[in-house]
């Protein structure tokens, strides 16, 4: 798709793959809308990228929030016009560090599931209806291996993961005469604090930059006319950016 | 006309074109239809009253719509998304206050309502007297949002304009933190967000919710699609309904933004060269087509600012039918319905609306109305 003037909105975009995926939408020409909970570290990973020119907004909210979804539609749109590109990228753990099953209180994967599957089901729902209407959009869900794999220990995020693909694949099924189209990429092992997280043992040099994953997934974005909807791959699996 | 005219200069004069026709003073008004009290869950459950410019009229349900739009039509739609307009606070001299969001005039600014003290249960016409206000007052909306009034209304002064004083990207956060829909007191309860946004609204431009376009869920759109009929959007920021304030309400609608997409307008001139009929989902949508539609009848892409009034004997250029709600005859909503089907059928259709029980208001059943051709 082309990417110069459309509106753009990527949620977890304080930092790791959400705040290197605005800064290379940007670098692009497209007009982002940054979303994340906490405000500061938000405006921060704004007023950074924004000094290296290009148009991001900070827009504090809340996803697993049914209020703030439609706060954050209504005011990305607000801000950039309608939105044509919805990168779903916040996501949580659960706690840490991560539990087995049978120790994971039922709770706790309710919570999972609110961040990580309702919270862009109600986004999504509040501005693919919009793509519809106008013919054309692209929704990207952030996925991960865990979605595929059954990991010990990452029952409730692999499961979050899981539905959440097959939600892209419900709603590519559905919007297919609609235009918009839905896609999800799993970008990989990343050197990122949420890697961190999981694993604070890994050996940090051998895992990718977000920067480089980021600047896959986008140059994908842009080149990827005939992109079949309800796809899922690795960002491992795309080419270099040029 | 400018958008700040209703503020800066005497009251502008309206367009004659399609001025609304005297009413008949003698005909006793009739008996008016029963609100809905709340939304419906199934959106587009609703009833639907066709009524035809020949006079034929048939009760179905808005469901049906993929039956009674024909392959080739086009129906368009408002996408603006309902502002969070309502919100409440306090005067810099501590009396409670509640202003409704009428239009934003540029990035942070916003014309709006007064309301004095009282909530969502008092009928507007009811409430406490609003606050007067000077500018360069202060109110205080929220624990994170505060404005500046910079502007008292000639007409009353309960129509001000004023400036958030927040950042330009925290503004909405803010408002949406300390707003709700405007309320409407006849429902059964508080409206939330979700209530008032049809299936498609994008761009937060609209005072109250167009309501029409609230009975559309995607189940029909995709059938309607299905079937060959085209969906087109424009958006337009369709202003408050009502105030309570005579003087304002005499002014009602105020010049509205609109905006019409070049798809848009390209769909709705090939639908009528292919004979095809350009259906309104609510009047707001008749008001920006009709607008954006030259001498020519040529709808055009581009955006302004219309105090277009529509009523009897005027004379359509790009809009051949509206799906509306169930509205009572003396009002300006009426006069706009009077410009698609002559006012004694609308006044036969409304008198069997009510003894079907069809349900008016934000949130009762629908009307279908098609010119003759």
């Amino acid at each position: 798709m082309e990417l110069r003037g459309k509106g753009a909105l990527i949620t977890g975009a304080s930092r790791g793959l959400g705040k290197a995926l605005a800064a290379e939408l940007a670098r692009r020409g497209a007009r982002v809308v940054m979303v994340a909970r906490g405000a500061e570290e938000l405006r921060r990973a704004a007023a950074e990228i924004a000094g290296a020119g290009g148009e991001v907004h900070a827009l504090p909210g809340d996803i697993a929030d049914k209020r703030g979804a439609l706060a954050l539609a209504a005011g990305a749109a607000a801000l950039v016009g309608d939105i044509d590109l919805l990168v779903h990228n916040a996501s949580t753990l659960g706690p840490l560090p991560m539990p087995l099953l049978l120790d994971t209180e039922c709770e706790d994967l309710a919570s999972v599931l609110e961040t990580n599957l309702i919270g862009p089901f109600r986004v999504t729902k509040a501005i693919a209806g919009s793509m519809a209407l106008r013919g054309g959009g692209l929704v990207l869900h952030i996925s991960s291996d865990a979605a595929v794999e059954p990991y010990p220990r990452w029952g409730s995020y692999g499961v979050s993961k899981a539905a959440l693909d097959h939600l892209g694949r419900i709603w590519a099924a559905e919007l297919a005469d609609m235009g918009v189209r839905f896609v999800s990429v799993d970008p990989g092992e990343m050197d990122t604090r949420m890697h961190a997280d999981a694993m604070p043992e890994a050996d940090r040099s051998t895992l990718a930059s977000p920067e480089e994953v980021a600047s896959r997934i986008v140059a994908f974005l842009q080149s990827a006319r005939g992109l079949t909807s309800g796809t899922r791959m690795a960002a491992s699996s795309l080419e270099v950016a040029a | 006309m400018s958008a700040l005219a209703l503020l800066d200069g005497p009251r502008p004069s309206r367009p004659s074109l399609g001025a609304p026709a005297p009413r008949p003073s003698l005909a006793p008004a009739p008996t008016p239809l029963e609100p809905a009290r709340w939304p419906r869950d199934d959106r587009a459950s609703g009833r639907l009253l066709v009524v035809q410019g020949d006079g034929a009229v048939r009760d179905r349900t808005v469901r049906a719509l993929s039956e009674e739009l024909l392959a080739g039509d086009l129906l368009v739609v408002n996408d603006a998304a309902t502002l969070p307009g309502s919100l409440r606070g306090r005067t810099g001299r501590g009396e409670p206050v509640e202003l409704r969001l009428s239009s934003e005039l540029s990035p942070g600014r916003f014309r709006a309502v007064l309301f004095g003290g009282g909530d969502w249960r008092t009928p507007t016409e009811e409430r406490g007297p609003a606050p007067t206000l000077e500018p360069g007052d202060l109110l205080e909306l929220g624990k994170d949002l505060r404005a500046t009034v910079t502007a008292v209304s000639f007409l009353s002064t309960r129509l001000v304009d004023l400036r958030f004083d927040v950042g330009h990207d925290d503004l909405w956060p803010a408002l949406f933190r300390a707003g709700t829909p405007v309320q409407y007191a006849y429902l059964r309860g508080p409206l939330e967000g979700w209530h008032v946004q049809t299936a498609y609204a994008s761009r937060p431009w609209a005072a109250e919710m167009p309501s029409a376009g609230r009975h559309l869920d995607w189940s029909l759109l995709t059938e309607l699609r299905h079937r060959g009929v085209g969906l087109g959007t424009v958006t337009h920021a369709a202003g408050l309904s009502s105030t309570g304030d005579a003087a304002i309400d005499a002014a009602l609608p105020f010049p509205e933004r609109w905006e019409v997409g070049p798809a848009t307008a390209a769909a709705v001139h090939g639908t009528r060269a292919r004979g095809g009929r350009v259906i309104a989902v609510g009047t707001s949508v008749v008001r920006a087509l009709e607008s954006a539609a030259g001498e020519d009848g040529a709808v055009r892409a581009g955006t302004g600012v219309t105090s277009l009034r529509i009523g009897d004997g005027y004379r359509r250029r790009a809009v051949d039918g509206l799906l509306t709600g169930m509205h009572e005859p003396a009002g300006s909503h009426f006069d706009l319905c009077a410009a698609f089907v002559a006012r004694p059928i609308l006044l036969a259709a409304h008198a069997q609306a009510r003894a079907l029980g069809y349900l008016s208001h934000e949130f009762g059943d629908a009307s279908l109305l098609t010119a003759a051709r």
